[in-house]
């Protein structure tokens, strides 16, 4: 609750800092000030330390596994603004804006984390999106900006259709907006004998299947992520395909831990084919694509697909593996994209070079490349290897993790390239202007990708105190 | 303690290494790093029974820093810590662009390396044996040849597919332990039903096959070989494949021996058609590189072989031979090193004559190379024949095929000599000079422990005896 609140006031505040402060450059530090504040009131309501005590009716019910969630998404926001901030107000001519708007997401955040209710559900993929919306269109003057934008609106307004019709259809065959259905009887062993859901039932909760698909991109839902990813302007899809993406991701799991046992055995089959399509169309078209910030939008198509794992699972260890996954993905995705800003050309060929002119770049550039492929050592390891032993643990679908790790494999194909193109290839990358602070702030979030890829207890621990 | 220290020494000093700017530092500092790690490795040897180290890492998972060295580790920690000093010296004059990220780099090879060897915990051998890769992939990628970054990639992507496919096994071998653990004696005893096991013998083997590399797995190595820079083809071909045999007889074997029964026809079928199938080709070489890295797969195929015939005394031979292969290997690719610093090329047809400019080099590579055909007072005989006699053993009709490949091995190793050391000298070779001082002593060295243990293969064969019985002890 604390989350919710102080995110909002602090969008306010973001808003009219605009008006009252005339140098832009302080924006920045307001932001990373809030941001702290955001973190710190976090933390206090997992300790169990409440602002304001709010009665929501069961609307909304924190727990340990949604806050410790919320506490990653800030801090990787927190890293994020430190990192970009600089671009953030330079993307637009409103930047007080888009820091209040970068808060309002994480308001939506903060209610994915710990909704209890449908309705609260869609208040939170709602307040989520429209704020994207528009920071998908903030470079007005270009066309593909524009596009993007329009695109996703639409995109987005579509998938709120079908959420909400499904969310109906459940409500009117169980009367309720309670996340875990009542129609199943849950016995001790896991096992769900035969549901006595209706057909309403089943449809509404494969609409809402539907609709979270399309909020992570899994394919065949994902038709619009390449195209708004690639128009948006690069330190808007770094936030979006991070936070945002794996903000869904935990809200999906929230939702469909109570759900999918109403669809049967089916469901399984339905989520494999949907994982390996995910994990193919992503990998495949993610190897033919010349642009890197093309590549890393299919690169997130691709890693979406691991992550789907954690549905499949749906156990403790696929729980402690999402939240990894979610603080490696993002950081490193983080990285690379505050990297990719600074290129003044985003083509692989760009890169060319890159160790020669910018060492330090190129270094932390490969360790969160080495990241995201998987490579022990890495956070990306353990994030990857939470997700597959989770899926060995349930006995069934071991040919899933097989075509996981080849795709896996695949994967490096196209992270490596750009390792190639710094290292390996001849050329001078263009940069604009780095700043040692900006390296800092690469070489920490590097530290950390490898500091959690030798010791992941240092932040799963957390999760269990 | 010894264990910890061969890994954390060149692990520290390779980073240290990474810090330096001045190229002459780094190389000096490199050398002493390496000949600290041997020190302590020959201290390993004389120290009597296994060495352990045992800390905590990832108790959520099971999973511990702990680490073992038998009588195999022993002897294959030696082999890694003698190979880089004398890589480091024989290079010693090689001048390599940005040299403190090569050393680097090559350091941390060697700390990957000897982590495999020594780990007794499955995941932390996993961690090892990716560890031990991607310095590789740097270095090669580099500082290699022309087609450097395309072969270079094609041997990472070989190995990287192995070694996720060696992962879920991994995964599933732990999900079927009784406690939940990546111990190695846990992994000893999960106790997999027949079915599982010959899924798990698939999932590991083709990771290791892809190392060793056996036949039909071995086509990215003589790219890889001749593209890197030949103190890394040393370290990839002397030590690296090692890490194959050494896992299928360390892990593989203990863990899932029913699978392992099931497949000894199919893999000892295979090997020894690479054997043939590698020989055959090596004649057809005009590229020193070339011949030499697909003799190696065929020496590499012998001691796969002599693995699955699971008899005691074809074991025996590959422990032995492991360890000579790779100080034979390392000594060729020293003299093709300095035929190509030297003259700048590799071609058979661009040389000749060089023993009447450079004879010490021509004795001492006469003998390095009657060493790589296994000819008698020579190290590789006493492996070579204890491997053949437990092929003879297991059946004697594949023994005869995989015999050929002996002949075949004086053809091409001798022709080779005859190519490069003696008729008329060329064009190119007119002008050759003696090797440097350090080169000889080097190559002297190597003969030297050449001779040594083809006279008395005894110690060998007492250091790797406990590996040995503990694995026959268990049927």
């Amino acid at each position: 609750m604390n989350a919710i609140i102080v995110s909002a006031l602090l969008g306010v505040v973001m808003m009219f800092s605009g008006i009252l402060l005339k140098n832009k450059s302080t924006l920045k530090y307001i932001a990373i000030g809030g941001l702290l504040l955001l973190l710190i009131a976090n933390l206090f309501q997992t300790y169990g330390v409440y602002t304001v005590v709010v009665n929501s009716h069961e609307l909304l019910r924190f727990q340990k596994f949604g806050l410790f969630f919320n506490t990653i998404a800030i801090t990787a926001t927190l890293i994020y603004v430190i990192l970009s901030g600089k671009d953030i107000e330079n993307a637009g001519n409103y930047p007080a804006e888009y820091f209040a708007l970068i808060f309002f997401v994480l308001c939506g955040v903060s209610i994915l984390c710990g909704f209890n209710s449908l309705l609260m559900l869609f208040l939170g993929i709602e307040i989520l999106s429209i704020p994207l919306y528009i920071l998908t269109g903030s470079d007005k003057r270009n066309l593909k900006s524009n596009e993007a934008s329009l695109k996703y609106f639409l995109m987005g307004a579509f998938t709120a259709g079908i959420m909400l019709m499904g969310i109906a259809l459940i409500y009117g065959a169980t009367g309720s907006f309670g996340i875990s259905s009542p129609s199943i009887i849950s016995t001790p062993t896991g096992g769900t004998s035969v549901p006595r859901a209706s057909y309403l039932e089943i449809a509404g909760v494969l609409l809402l299947f539907v609709a979270m698909c399309f909020k992570v991109s899994a394919a065949p839902f994902h038709f619009w992520t390449p195209d708004v990813y690639d128009g948006a302007p690069s330190v808007f899809t770094s936030f979006m395909a991070t936070i945002v993406k794996v903000a869904g991701f935990f809200a999906f799991i929230r939702l469909l831990e109570g759900q999918s046992a109403i669809l049967g055995p089916t469901w399984k089959i339905l989520l494999s084919f949907v994982i390996i399509a995910t994990l193919l169309i992503g990998n495949i078209t993610a190897v033919f694509q010349q642009s890197v910030k093309r590549m890393l939008a299919y690169s997130s198509i691709a890693q979406a697909g691991f992550m789907l794992f954690a549905l499949y699972s749906a156990s403790d260890i696929a729980k402690e593996g999402i939240l990894l996954y979610a603080a490696a993905y993002s950081l490193a995705t983080i990285g690379i994209f505050a990297v990719l800003i600074k290129m003044k050309d985003y083509t692989l060929d760009g890169f060319n070079g890159l160790a020669k002119t910018e060492p330090v770049l190129a270094l932390t550039t490969t360790i969160c490349l080495l990241s995201l492929s998987g490579i022990p050592l890495t956070a990306g390891f353990f994030a990857k290897y939470y997700m597959l032993a989770s899926v060995v643990k349930t006995g069934t679908g071991l040919w899933l993790v097989i075509v996981a790790v080849l795709f896996a494999a695949v994967s490096v194909y196209y992270y490596f390239r750009v390792i190639q193109a710094m290292y390996f290839k001849e050329g001078v990358a263009e940069t604009t202007e780095i700043t040692a602070g900006f390296k800092a702030g690469l070489v920490f979030v590097a530290a950390l990708i490898v500091l959690i890829g030798v010791l992941p207890s240092v932040l799963l621990n957390y999760f269990y105190f | 303690m010894i264990p910890l220290l061969l890994i954390l020494i060149p692990l520290l000093s390779g980073l240290a290494v990474f810090l330096l700017k001045d190229s002459p530092a780094s190389k000096a500092l490199a050398l002493a790093s390496s000949l600290a790690t041997l020190v302590l490795s020959l201290m390993a040897v004389f120290t009597k029974g296994a060495l352990t180290y045992d800390a905590a890492w990832l108790p959520g998972l099971g999973s511990r820093f702990s680490l073992l060295q038998d009588g195999m580790s022993k002897m294959l920690s030696l082999l890694t810590a003698i190979s880089f000093p004398v890589v480091f010296a024989a290079t010693y004059k090689n001048v390599y662009p940005k040299s403190s990220s090569f050393y680097g780099l090559m350091l941390l090879t060697q700390a990957g390396l000897l982590g495999v060897f020594l780990a007794s915990d499955a995941l932390l051998f996993y961690f090892f044996w990716e560890l031990a890769l991607i310095p590789v992939y740097f270095l090669c990628s580099i500082w290699g040849g022309e087609k450097r970054i395309a072969v270079t990639f094609k041997f990472f992507v070989y190995t990287f597919i192995g070694s996720l496919l060696m992962l879920v096994g991994l995964l599933y071998v732990y999900s079927q332990t009784a406690d939940h653990s990546f111990a190695m004696q846990s992994f000893y005893h999960a106790n997999l039903p027949a079915h599982a096991q010959n899924g798990v013998f698939a999932l590991f083997f083709i990771a290791f096959a892809i190392k060793m590399p056996i036949f039909p797995f071995h086509t990215w190595q003589p790219d890889a070989y001749e593209q890197s820079p030949t103190a890394v083809t040393m370290i990839l071909s002397g030590v690296m494949v090692k890490m194959g045999i050494f896992a299928v007889i360390h892990w593989l074997l203990p863990m899932v021996p029913q699978g392992f029964q099931a497949h000894s026809m199919f893999v000892v079928v295979l090997s020894v058609i690479g054997m043939i199938y590698a020989s055959l080709i090596a004649i057809r070489q005009d590229d020193i590189k070339r011949l030499i890295a697909y003799s190696s797969i065929a020496h590499i195929g012998l001691m796969c072989a002599a693995i699955f015939v699971q008899n005691q005394i074809g074991l025996e031979g590959v422990m032995i031979q492991m360890f000579n292969h790779g100080i034979n290997v390392i000594g060729l690719w020293i003299v093709a090193d300095v035929i190509e610093q030297q003259l700048g090329t590799r071609k058979f047809s661009e040389l000749g004559g060089l023993a009447q400019k450079a004879p010490v080099l021509a004795i001492l590579f006469v003998i390095m190379a009657l060493a790589n055909v296994a000819l008698p007072l020579t190290n590789a005989f006493v492996g070579e024949f204890l491997m053949f006699n437990g092929l003879f053993q297991f059946n004697g009709w594949i023994a005869t095929v995989a015999g050929i490949s002996i002949i075949l091995a004086a053809v091409y190793t001798l022709n080779m000599i005859q190519k490069i050391f003696f008729g008329n000298t060329v064009e190119k070779t007119e002008h050759a000079v003696e090797v440097s001082g350090n080169v000889q002593w080097v190559l002297g060295i190597l003969v030297l422990l050449v001779l040594v243990m083809g006279v008395y293969p005894q110690p060998m064969i007492d250091l790797t005896k406990d590996t040995v019985s503990a694995i026959f002890a268990n049927r």
